[in-house]
């Protein structure tokens, strides 16, 4: 049931008129592979899936799509002079599952599942046993991944940061330092005179 | 009970069903008596805070003003704006209060009473107290208005800041207790301070955390200083604005709900949840969940204080305060705690 729902979110996402209501879409496909996890067994994964998908991606996905201003029509006018190229892609992309999935029907025969690559045992949590096998024995791949990452996020602030001069800023720490000495004065003029700064 | 139930006349099936619909009532029904009574303390303490009187009129000393309060909404028509987007709409207020709910399931009353004892407990509410911002960021847009669309991004991006800092607050405590299951955290306090206080928030290591996570706790919940979102001098009442009726009160009795949820996290990860102050033997005749209650009280009267004292902080420095302050912050506390118990503790040997 959850698969089916996954493949009916996954088709609304595409049909969708309202891009907004695509990304919701997407988040009930999430959601709903979070529960595939969870009936797996793999209650961890399950809940890194929402935590981070759904909690953050998809936010920051919603938060996009929500300022964009796209006009529809304009979108519509080069539908046929990309077709083609798009068409390419699609065959690309099937001819690639095609092989992938001949490729895995070589490997492991019907009906019998790929051993897993470390036998589950029963007494050690999932948390535990994900733990145990990130850190030892894919501790560089782990490690590859976070620079990978990293590295996306520095170039994406560093393409997006613009230094502009003449904005004022808060200085927080200035802020704080100051004294009522600095700042204040306390005068008493008298009647009729004024205060000499 | 479960066991009962499905030995009963019911069958396995039927009696399963029926009894965790009996729990999840025993749950949420003093809950939601819970949150409109947390609404006339709110009321209450502000106005004791500004000398004034706050509700008394309606039942003895205003007892009952939530609940006129809450006839009076339901009887109002429920009015939706010609442009909005209708079935975003009237779904973000019902995501808003299911979500505010869902996290109750593994709170642990007492070491059996709770509902869903799951592996990766705190994670869950991580997950589902995260899935909040889309009742507020989906209203926001569906109302197709200016100041709820404002108030919704504004809610949006504070949140999503705020949790990456919660959750490395999390992991501190996770590291201390070895353990996600709320249950365990809870039992791992027992005893730590002295011997005898059942606390982790008097643990020199875990109290700036617990200080951390109060002030996050207030900006997860949209809560002044951090009520960004629905400003009212700037944004009329923000995401909300165009809500009436029964949709209101949905984000009414969501927001104190996730507002308790935040207490009951606190004080199930920094207060001891249900065990009590002291490891004392006479202290354990009271049930935990009187002692988890009393501590959600304590909170939440921290969070009306903090509500009738503080002014509000301008965007720019609520943002500030979330990335350059409290994330850098959090992420080396992982690092010094972890660092303890890896040379100070066996806890990693």
């Amino acid at each position: 049931m959850l698969a089916g729902i996954i493949l009916l979110s996954g088709t609304a996402v595409i049909l969708s008129r309202n891009p907004v209501h695509s990304v919701l879409w997407l988040i009930l496909a999430f959601f709903n592979a979070a529960g595939l996890f969870l009936m797996l067994g793999a209650e961890f994964l399950a809940m890194i899936l929402v935590i981070v998908y759904v909690g953050a991606v998809a936010v920051l996905f919603l938060f996009v799509v929500m300022m964009l201003d796209i006009d529809f029509a304009k979108l519509r006018e080069g539908f046929v002079s990309y077709l083609p190229f798009g068409l390419i892609l699609a065959g690309v992309l099937a001819a690639e599952l095609i092989v992938a999935a001949m490729a895995a029907v070589v490997v492991g025969s019907p009906g019998e599942p790929v051993a897993p690559v470390i036998a589950a045992a029963a007494d050690v949590s999932n948390t535990e046993a994900l733990g145990a096998l990130i850190y030892t024995k894919y501790a560089y791949v782990f490690q590859a991944s976070g620079m990978v990452l990293l590295t996306a996020m520095i170039g994406a602030i560093v393409l997006t940061h613009r230094q502009r001069s003449g904005v004022k800023r808060q200085n927080i720490g200035q802020q704080v330092a100051r004294r009522p000495e600095d700042a204040v004065i306390i005068t008493k003029p008298g009647v009729g005179q004024g205060v000499e700064l | 009970m479960v066991e009962a139930f499905q030995n009963s006349f019911l069958g396995p099936y039927v009696g399963y069903v029926a009894a965790y619909v009996i729990l999840i009532l025993a749950i949420v029904l003093p809950l939601l008596i819970g949150v409109a009574y947390a609404v006339y303390a709110d009321r209450k303490i502000w106005a004791a805070a500004q000398m004034r009187r706050g509700p008394n009129v309606v039942g003895p000393w205003g007892l009952l003003q939530s609940f006129a309060d809450g006839l009076k909404v339901f009887l109002k028509e429920t009015i939706i704006p010609a442009g909005a987007n209708k079935g975003v709409f009237l779904l973000a207020p019902i995501i808003m209060f299911t979500v505010a709910l869902l996290g109750w399931a593994v709170i642990p009353f007492s070491a059996e009473m709770v509902l869903a004892d799951i592996n990766v407990g705190i994670l869950y509410i991580f997950a589902v107290s995260s899935l909040g911002v889309y009742g507020i960021i989906m209203s926001g847009w569906a109302s197709n208005s200016k100041y709820p669309f404002l108030g919704g991004l504004r809610s949006a991006a504070q949140m999503v800041s705020y949790e990456v800092s919660i959750g490395f607050i999390i992991i501190t405590v996770v590291l201390w207790a070895s353990s996600f299951n709320l249950n365990d955290i809870v039992l791992s306090q027992k005893g730590t301070i002295l011997g005898i206080i059942n606390m982790h928030m008097f643990n020199p290591l875990l109290f700036p955390m617990f200080i951390m996570f109060f002030i996050s706790a207030l900006a997860e919940t949209n809560r002044p200083p951090f009520d960004l979102p629905e400003a009212e001098a700037e944004l009329v009442a923000g995401y909300q604005t165009e809500y009436s009726s029964m949709a209101f009160a949905l984000f009414w009795l969501g927001e104190y709900a996730a507002i308790l949820l935040m207490c009951a996290l606190m004080s199930v990860l920094f207060l001891g949840g249900w065990l009590p102050p002291f490891d004392w033997a006479p202290l354990y005749v009271i049930p935990g969940a009187i002692w988890l209650i009393l501590k959600i009280c304590f909170l939440f009267f921290l969070f009306a204080w903090v509500f009738a004292t503080v002014p509000r902080f301008r965007y720019d420095q609520l943002m500030r305060l979330g990335w350059k302050v409290f994330l850098p912050l959090s992420l080396f506390w992982v690092v010094v705690v972890s660092g303890y118990l890896m040379f100070f503790t066996d806890k990693f040997a």
